[in-house]
This record gives structure tokens, C-alpha cells and sequence, in this order.
């Protein structure tokens, strides 16, 4: 199932999660300590964030430890730019336009 | 002084909103009269290489602007704007979306609903755009969308580094 990255990020657990794990790598069970609620809730956030790429799984014996994905994280924050440069294109034409709209 | 301070754009990526804000060195009257007469929308709404191309224009809740955007090999694509609540001279509430030149919807997108605030300040105008996307499908569409219109030169580029 694709997840929705901006709903991902909406939660304020999930979002105290990825701030966790951007200093380092850590189990669910270590997440879940600096959390109130339950294990299970904590394994679902992580498992939603995971689905979405901003969490990547590594394999350490019988453990799994959970790394933060800036990359995706970034990828999030890029889509903005083409959008920006629009906007900045548009402005400038209206300034234009602007100059040349005569008052009533 | 102003100018350094005159676009900004602020994202509120969990809900789905951007608000775009800028400064303008004209009258409220003159801003709003650009942002809602066909004549001075077409100047200015395409993006360059784009420009806009009005073919109905009814700015009154419960009408529409029905416009094309061009492109520089004659490409059009449709959108549309359905007027919901006017407050002449100080905002105004849009719903937004793709469709064809009869202004049918094109269901593959969604809308974007706009409240776009126009107040005076200083000598000028500032204007405040909030945009509330349907989905996050929708949002990436749109974001893209403004590198294809606006980032054309961009592309450019790269195809000349890829080459190299």
C-alpha cells in the first residue's frame, strides 16, 4: 500500500520519532521507551513511516534498528522549488502589469 | 526595504496548504483589478515560457474563468476557476482545476481550493494566496507541474551537463 507522506509527517509522535532517530539508529523497543504510549502503538507509527520511505530497516543479528531517511525527508521539502520559481515568474510579469494599469 | 522581504512562501505540508505572500508596489485597487480582469490576468498568470489565454471570464461568486495555459510550441492546457465568495476590493474564495476547453473537469486531478487576501501596505499591496490541495497525488502533480512551466531552462541545462 502506497502511504501518504504528508499525513506520515502530520502525526506529532511520528514526527517525535524521525527527530529521534535523526542523532541515531535505535529497535522499535528503544523507540518505543521515550514514548507514552503503547509498544503496539509506537511499532504502527514506525511501521507507517517506514511504509512511506522515511525510515529505512537495517538488520543487525536478531535485532532491526530503524534509520531516519533525510533523502526522502529532502525530497518532501524539494517539490516546493519548481513551484516557487512560478510564482516568482508570474510576480514579476504582474509587477509589470502593474506599472501600466492606470488609476480609476 | 521591502523587497527583501516581498514573496515568501509557507508550507503546511501535513495539511496540504501553501501560502504564498507578496508585496506590491501599487494600489489595492490596481493589485486586485490585475488578479480579477481577464485583460491583465492574461499578461501576467502564465509563467514564462507560458502565457495565459482567457476564453470565459465571469468574476462573480458562482461564475468562472475558463483559461488556457500555452506554451512556446502552442501547447494548451485547460483550467478552470469557479468563483465561490467575492469581498470586492479584499478577498476573494476560488476552487481550482484541471478540465478541458468546455471546462470539463478532468477527474485524474484534484481541486485546489484558494482564499486570496489583498491588504494595504505602506505605499503598497501585500497578497496573501492559501492554497488547500485534495491530496497529496494532487499537490505532487501541481509541484511538478510548476518545473515543467517554470523551470524550463533548468532542463536545459541539465540535458547540455548529461550530454557533456
Amino acid at each position: 500500500m502506497r502511504r501518504d507522506v504528508f499525513q506520515a509527517i502530520a502525526d506529532p509522535t511520528r514526527r517525535g520519532i524521525m527527530s529521534l532517530l535523526v542523532d541515531q539508529p535505535m529497535t522499535p523497543n528503544a523507540i518505543a521507551e521515550y514514548f507514552d504510549s503503547t509498544r503496539q502503538a509506537v511499532s504502527k507509527h514506525i511501521k507507517i513511516l517506514a511504509e512511506c520511505g522515511l525510515l529505512k530497516q537495517e538488520f543487525d543479528g536478531r535485532e532491526i534498528l530503524y534509520h531516519f531517511n533525510a533523502k526522502k525527508m529532502r525530497e518532501v521539502d524539494q517539490w516546493l522549488e519548481p513551484f516557487r520559481k512560478s510564482w516568482e515568474s508570474r510576480f514579476s510579469k504582474l509587477d509589470n502589469v502593474l506599472k501600466n494599469i492606470k488609476s480609476k | 526595504m521591502e523587497k527583501t522581504q516581498k514573496f515568501r512562501i509557507e508550507k503546511d505540508l501535513p495539511n496540504k496548504k501553501v501560502t504564498v505572500t507578496r508585496y506590491f508596489d501599487a494600489s489595492p485597487d490596481k493589485v486586485w483589478r490585475a488578479w480579477t480582469e481577464a485583460e491583465y490576468l492574461d499578461k501576467w498568470w502564465g509563467p514564462e515560457p507560458w502565457r495565459a489565454e482567457t476564453k470565459e471570464m465571469n468574476f462573480k461568486p458562482g461564475g468562472r474563468w475558463l483559461y488556457a495555459m500555452v506554451g512556446p510550441e502552442g501547447q494548451r492546457h485547460w483550467s478552470k476557476v469557479d468563483f465561490v465568495a467575492i469581498e470586492t476590493g479584499k478577498s476573494f474564495d476560488a476552487v481550482d482545476a484541471f478540465c478541458d476547453e468546455d471546462g470539463r473537469i478532468n477527474p485524474e486531478f484534484g481541486e485546489t481550493k484558494w482564499h486570496n487576501v489583498f491588504e494595504k501596505e505602506g505605499n503598497g499591496t501585500k497578497v496573501t494566496v492559501h492554497m488547500q490541495f485534495a491530496t497529496e497525488a494532487h499537490m505532487k502533480q501541481l509541484l511538478e507541474m510548476g518545473f515543467e512551466q517554470g523551470f524550463g531552462m533548468g532542463l536545459d541545462q541539465l540535458e547540455k551537463l548529461l550530454s557533456a
